[in-house]
């Protein structure tokens, strides 16, 4: 493993005193770096917790949040909650899979742009139906506006890539 | 201001801080919870500061040192709870609630509001021609008693000055100084607060029985793990009032002798984290939380653990596992979590909303808090009111007040005049309640008695054009992805339900369907061991008991009454109306409509995917849909 990933994951594991009770919060700060869980990162954390990466990988596919694999720039999480399924949010879900030729079993776009999952309730229930990009929650969401949304976000980018260039 | 390190400095301070309190002669209170942010209000709050200082009015942000003379008080507030109309702006004490402010709104609320005396009258909440001038007055709050919530609102969520001004703290003042520990207890017990997370267990027992242990470590756990979908009470406490939550734990903790508490929060919650993480440090900062609080012998401290997204980790013992670094899966009781919980020591287990409770009993006396509410359910709940009612949001009534008073005298009726259908109560453990119910008290008992349960509050709004066969499918869609799979009759049997469920709304529903979903809820109910499979087939017992007809018409008649489920509609073309323009030919994804131009198109049945493309491009409305 590279010496600065070392570093990162050491720094992580003594914010937590390398707790083995820790070891859901270490993994969501090594999620929070990496946007998923790397296998290297796992291997690493079970052997200085002195734990198995059984127990690890147990632990780390038993919760929705944790990925085992890398996940795009802008995550797009559907809410559908009841609040939000009764105000139809799947045609919204639909829509966004449709935009970006994602499915269920698809999550990420090829170009690591977009994420695109389901949460089962985000909390905003009174704004339904609702997404939340990287974490912001949009309000009142219809098929329409999230076309709008993934078109602004596409420009950015497309903006953003010429500029390194 | 320093730590207090006795009771007297604690009453000094909040002698400062509500007379600094006092000195804001206007407090404009702008809705920073995570629904109205999502509509930009933080912007509103900075523009604002802005517009208030470009104008020279004085404005104070917090109370404490360098508050000299009169001012405006512009504060971050918690949730008003009317979030379907945010942002939200309140100005106090004229009480007028500002309704849909955007940035643009900004000078006019500063001029005619702020520096002006009166309302900006078109961001009042309007009604059948009606103005309601001040938040009160407003139906959807009229019916309301704000008890937990009182703060949510009308204070700054982030300031534990002014909690304390507001008498925060003052039950932990007579908890540490005044009461036994068995006199807490016996204050929570004769004051009948059950749990709000859904059991409706007394917490006073729970308390009691965590007291009477021998051990020396013992736990206080908050359960802020708020996994039912459409309910959002307790994120609103968090992130509203986090101080009357915490005020509540430690009073647990010193009812119970335990020295450590946790709250365990979903990862769902950024917000909630963050304020709860503040509030942490505020109160380690006044020595109310940590080593000899207050003076006393009395130590306890609060840690924050985040959830990572399992419903099962709402149970006790699931909870405890996912904070001791595990997998969430629920064990075999007894023993039960007041008795070996986290890391096998005696546990307090309670939700946000019943800490909440706490601090109110102690400071108003079991006896005044029995007054509110019913007998065997005394107090308020918060119920977050959603789907399809006009107003949403969060409201807190009377336990006792019915269906009929919160869904359309609150609510203000069903959402675009349609019929109401029913309400479902309790999220995926819990069931629905229809017209027959409207007028039936609602508490812990009450609701249990006709097949649904309190669960923590949530109440979806069903009207006519929802398909109850598709509700149960939901409810049921969500339970399977979330049973842990520990024990065979949840993970197999919520799945052999779910498989029928699906088949029954895809068409291919058979006779003996029905049946064999009663006999298989029957079973996972009789044998699971948690409280997730055993509710598990609850949603579709109960729509089964009420909406028996409409499963009869998926199953028999191969039709949704509701004209919901994709697979069993049908689209036609009406020939007396067509024009035979051919644009829904050209529009149509699959090729499914043929025809001859200027003659009645026709669709293809076996081809047709039930887009829908072709009813909105047809301007002749000749597509019609069974």
């Amino acid at each position: 493993m590279e010496k600065q990933k070392k570093e990162t994951l050491e720094q992580i594991l003594l914010s937590c005193n390398y707790e083995k009770t820790a070891l859901i919060a270490i993994m969501q700060k090594v999620q929070h770096e990496y946007s998923y869980l790397p296998r290297q990162a796992l291997e690493y954390i079970a052997k200085k917790l002195d734990i198995s990466p059984a127990k690890i990988y147990s632990v780390a596919t038993f919760y929705e949040n944790f990925s085992l694999e890398p996940k795009g720039k802008y995550v797009i999480r559907v809410c559908d909650g009841t609040a939000c399924h009764v105000r139809k949010s799947i045609p919204i879900l639909n829509a966004l899979r449709e935009n970006l030729a994602l499915s269920e079993d698809k999550k990420t776009t090829d170009d690591m742009l977009f994420t695109v999952e389901t949460v089962s309730c985000l909390g905003a229930c009174g704004l339904a139906p609702v997404i939340s990009i990287n974490d912001e929650v949009n309000a009142a969401m219809t098929p329409e506006k999230v076309r709008t949304y993934l078109e602004e976000i596409k420009t950015e980018a497309k903006k953003e890539a010429k500029i390194r260039e | 201001m320093n730590r207090f390190t006795c009771k007297e400095d604690l009453i000094e301070a909040r002698r400062t801080f509500a007379e600094h309190l006092s000195r804001q002669k206007k407090k404009v209170l702008v809705c920073a919870e995570t629904g109205c942010v999502a509509g930009g209000s933080l912007e509103i709050f900075d523009r604002l500061k802005a517009l208030c200082a470009e104008r020279g009015v004085n404005c104070s942000f917090e109370l404490g040192h360098g508050l000299e003379g009169e001012s405006i008080g512009l504060k971050k507030s918690g949730c008003h709870g009317f979030c379907e109309m945010g942002p939200l702006v309140r100005i106090e004490p004229a009480g007028w609630l500002f309704l849909k402010v955007k940035l643009e709104d900004c000078e006019e609320i500063l001029e005619t509001s702020i520096i002006g005396d009166k309302p900006v009258k078109r961001l009042l909440f309007q009604q059948d021609g009606v103005i309601y001038p001040t938040q009160e007055e407003i139906p959807f709050y009229k019916k309301q008693t704000r008890l937990v919530r009182s703060h949510c609102g009308h204070t700054d969520a982030e300031s534990i000055e002014e909690y304390i001004a507001n008498d925060g703290y003052k039950a932990l003042e007579t908890a540490l100084f005044d009461l036994s520990p068995d006199d807490i207890c016996r204050e929570i017990s004769e004051a009948g607060l059950r749990g709000r997370g859904g059991g409706g267990y007394p917490a006073g027992q729970k308390w009691e029985q965590v007291k009477r242990h021998k051990e020396t470590i013992k736990y206080v756990i908050c359960n802020g793990d708020e996994g039912d979908p459409g309910a959002f009470m307790d994120r609103s406490i968090m992130e509203g009032d986090p101080h009357r939550m915490l005020e509540g734990m430690i009073i647990a903790g010193i009812a119970t002798g335990a020295q450590n508490g946790y709250i365990y929060v979903r990862a769902e919650y950024p917000l909630a984290v963050k304020r709860l993480k503040i509030a942490i440090e505020q109160a380690e900062k006044y020595g109310l939380l940590g080593h000899h609080i207050l003076g006393t012998d009395f130590s306890f401290t609060i840690k924050i653990n985040q959830g990572a997204g399992a419903f099962v980790c709402g149970e006790g013992s699931a909870l405890t596992a996912s904070i001791e670094g595990n997998r969430g899966m629920p064990r075999v009781k007894p023993p039960r979590t007041v008795e070996q919980g986290l890391f096998a020591k005696p546990t307090v287990l309670n939700n946000v909303e019943t800490f909440a409770n706490v601090p109110i009993i102690i400071n108003i006396s079991a006896a005044e808090y029995r007054k509110i509410g019913t007998a065997n359910s005394p107090g308020t709940k918060v119920f977050s009111l959603t789907g399809n009612v006009k107003s949403t949001g969060l409201i807190e009534v009377p336990m006792g007040t019915t269906l009929r008073e919160i869904v359309f005298e609150i609510g203000g009726g069903v959402k675009d005049d349609k019929a109401f259908k029913a309400v479902q109560i309790g999220g995926p453990s819990g069931g629905c309640l229809t017209d027959e119910y409207l007028d039936l008290p609602i508490d812990f008992d009450s609701i249990k008695k006709v097949g649904a349960i309190m669960g923590s509050g949530g109440l979806v709004v069903l009207d006519e054009t929802t398909c109850m066969v598709e509700v149960a499918r939901f409810f049921m869609n969500f339970t399977q992805k979330e049973s842990c799979g520990k024990c065979v009759p949840c993970r197999e049997g919520t799945r052999a339900m779910l498989n029928i469920l699906e088949r029954i709304v895809s068409g291919k529903g058979e006779p003996e369907d029905i049946d064999i979903l009663l006999d298989l809820e029957d079973t996972i109910s009789a044998t699971s061991l948690c409280g997730l499979g055993k509710t598990a087939g609850s949603p579709v017992v109960s729509t089964i008991k009420y909406f028996r007809d409409e499963y009869i018409a998926h199953v028999y008649d191969k039709k949704c009454p509701a004209k919901i489920c994709q697979a069993l509609k049908s689209i036609s073309i009406d020939a007396s109306l067509c024009r035979g323009c051919g644009k829904c030919s050209q529009i149509c994804p699959v090729g499914a409509i043929s025809g001859e131009i200027k003659k009645a198109f026709t669709i293809d049945g076996t081809k047709c995917i039930k887009c829908e493309a072709c009813i909105s491009t047809c301007k002749f409305n000749a597509i019609l849909e069974e």
